[in-house]
């Protein structure tokens, strides 16, 4: 195959949110040279394709960022980094006032303040929210911009992160990259669970469907400490068009209920855990399906959400006149999603320390990719790129180029040959993907089992997990796109390995849903206000636990382990 | 969910191409074609990139579609919302873009 060899200072794999902005930190503050990898182009790649109405992450009048790191570790029952939240969130105002430099609409009152929704909220008209990011990406001569092209591996074969190997997914180009530090981007992992539609619109989901945990696996992969995968995300959405339900709860005041009509959200509280708890509750115990009451609501409100949602999410209006019925004569059906993997939300990724290096050096992480920062947002995001982009230049600053092992580069092509060396296989990627989120659905607590599981089912998931990434090896491709599926495949099925060994790990059920264990069904406190890490080794997924980290303390990786 | 594209509007730019987070709209023929329907995330990049307004939304029968193709016009800071449907009529909602926060 066609081998392009490239080398760069600075490499950023995955061109979403938190890449772009440590690419335009690096290019600000440094003379080095950056290269973006993305999968697709980074004008709409990542979490914001369809653009964003809010700011979630922001540090409104009278509050402080110790305030904000406070909600976060309270909304996760206390498994979070102090220090990560509470240097992202000293952040937050600054990457805010950057992005309306950039060009972005932040809405303001008559005194010219940003119009804040809640504590922590702002409004703005963010539907080019990452065209104007990618923009100023562009506007950079020292960033170049590698698009449609996807990083399989990374090197580290010197005891650092000296580049990374990938392949064009239209062209099947091969690329060997050497560089001084590299940013991992890749964000979170969605398609790990058989999604809520299985069918035609099994990609109609709440996550990036694209997002595969390609920056976890490669990073299993390699021997980095990984934290937190057992705290899955599970959104509470409206059924079918996986559309966000706080405009009808918060806007439209609608309340939580079952098929009864009672409301039940009371009975099990508010959080996001909750409101998903109650929902799989009620519908276990006999009163299904939920719904938010819409019934009823004047037909000027109607109006007016039929509008919020094609802002937003057109597919819930489009839902709507499709059925026929109009939005006030009906109830909106909610369910939750498929759980996924994702370090803005809840804190599950790469083991960081202070400055966003990851337990391999030379290697810093940023946005989903990275853990124990749970509510990061795109304002987090931003404020994670830029801090691992200030680490990677101080880091890369000190180094000379280090060209890729030889032998490295040729075991690489080697392998990606071998995919596509016509052999035959009696599976499909698409088939050994169904048989994955079959099986982490039914043995890993996916929507089918109600979320919950216990040691015996994780014990048959972590086998047979095993058994398809064996499979997965034997694969064969006629095409690059054919190609991409096998390496999104395999990267998710080692992502599933280390949700499972997590899962396994906690024995308390701190969060509802997203890690409900029926052999430990009591939250512990006494025993469990750790983190519960793991790293691959010799093949096997050890478990490690630690102590947990404070707001304005500065870790450090040490070799000490708890 | 999904798009569909509009072969007789189409200017073939590319635009689409380059936007879609998934890669899955091709050229072909000169014109954007929708490569992997079933792989859409529905997240209307595509949408807002088409500068002919060639590329409409619909919704997969196993989530509730009908058969209604939904795309967007803009006229200054008015962007209409336009659904056309299976027997051929059109239903259109208005979005004045300076107040498209306020809901």
């Amino acid at each position: 195959m066609e081998t392009v060899r490239l080398n760069t200072d600075i490499l950023v794999i995955g061109g979403g949110t938190a890449g772009c902005w440590a690419a335009i930190t690096i290019a600000e503050q440094s003379g080095l040279d950056v290269l973006i990898c993305e999968k697709a182009g980074i004008k709409r790649s990542g979490c914001l394709a369809a653009g964003v109405n809010a700011l979630n992450a922001y540090i409104t009048e009278g509050k402080t960022p110790q305030d904000y790191a406070d909600y976060c570790e309270k909304d996760a029952a206390g498994i979070v980094r102090g220090d990560l939240l509470l240097t992202m969130s000293e952040r937050l105002n600054s990457v805010t006032e950057k992005l309306e430099r950039l060009g972005l609409v932040i809405l303001k009152d008559e005194q010219g303040r940003y119009v804040a929704r809640g504590d922590r909220n702002i409004k703005i008209n963010g539907e080019n929210i990452k065209p104007l990011i990618a923009q100023e990406v562009r506007r950079h001569s020292q960033i170049s911009v590698l698009e449609h092209v996807d990083i399989t591996d990374l090197e580290t074969s010197s005891g650092r992160a000296t580049g990374a190997y990938g392949f064009g997914i239209e062209d099947g180009t091969f690329y060997a990259i050497s560089a001084k530090a590299v940013i991992i981007a890749t964000g979170g992992a969605a398609g790990l669970y058989r999604p809520n539609n299985p069918g035609f619109s099994k990609h109609k989901m709440w996550y990036p469907p694209f997002n595969t945990g390609a920056g976890y696996a490669m990073g299993i992969l390699h021997g980095a400490e990984m934290t937190t995968f057992e705290m899955r995300f599970i959104a509470l959405r409206c059924k079918d068009t996986i559309a966000p339900t706080g405009t009808l709860a918060q806007g439209a005041g609608a309340k939580q209920i079952n098929a009864l009509g009672e409301v039940y959200e009371q009975k099990y509280g508010l959080t996001t855990s909750e409101r998903v708890y109650g929902t799989v509750m009620e519908n276990l115990a006999g009163r299904g399906p939920c719904y938010l009451r819409t019934k009823g609501i004047s037909r000027e409100k109607a109006q007016s959400l039929e509008k919020a949602y094609l802002n937003m999410a057109p597919s819930q209006t489009l839902k709507w006149l499709e059925s026929g019925v109009p939005v006030e004569e009906q109830d909106v059906e909610i369910e939750g999603t498929e759980p996924y993997i994702v370090g803005g939300h809840t804190a599950s990724g790469f083991w960081v320390d202070t400055a966003r290096m990851t337990t391999i050096p030379g290697l810093f992480a940023a946005g989903d990719v990275s853990g124990g920062a749970p509510q990061k947002y795109v304002t987090g995001a931003l404020a994670e790129g830029e801090i691992a982009g200030e680490s990677a230049v101080r880091y890369a600053e000190k180094l000379s180029p280090e060209p890729l092992p030889e032998e490295s580069v040729q075991a690489h092509i080697n392998e990606t040959e071998g995919f596509l060396s016509g052999r035959k296989s009696l599976y499909t990627a698409p088939q050994l993907e169904e048989a994955m989120q079959t099986v982490m659905d039914k043995y890993a607590g996916g929507i089918g089992a109600s979320y919950r599981f216990t040691e015996a089912q994780l014990d048959i998931a972590d086998r047979r997990i095993a058994q398809l990434f064996e499979l997965s090896g034997q694969l064969s491709a006629d095409t690059p796109r054919e190609l991409l599926r096998i390496y999104e495949l395999r990267e998710r099925l080692v992502v599933c390995r280390s949700v499972i060994a997590h899962l396994r790990a906690r024995q308390e059920t701190r969060w509802h849903c997203f890690a409900e264990n029926l052999d430990w069904p009591e939250r512990n406190d006494r025993d469990w206000r750790k983190y519960v890490n793991s790293r691959l080794e010799n093949g096997k997924i050890r478990v490690i636990f630690r102590e947990l980290v404070s707001g304005g303390e500065t870790y450090e990786h040490s070799d000490k382990q708890g | 969910m999904s798009i569909a594209i509009n072969r007789d509007k189409c200017i073939g730019c590319g635009r689409c191409t380059q936007a879609c987070p998934g890669s899955l709209i091709g050229m072909s023929g000169g014109k954007a074609v929708m490569r992997y329907p079933e792989e859409c995330w529905g997240c209307t990049a595509c949408l807002k990139e088409c500068p002919v307004h060639a590329v409409r939304l619909f919704l997969g029968a196993d989530i509730g579609g009908g058969g209604t193709l939904l795309h967007t016009e803009r006229q200054g800071e008015i962007l209409r919302w336009i659904f056309e449907r299976p027997d051929g009529t059109v239903q259109e909602i208005p979005i004045d873009t300076r107040e498209s926060n306020k809901y």
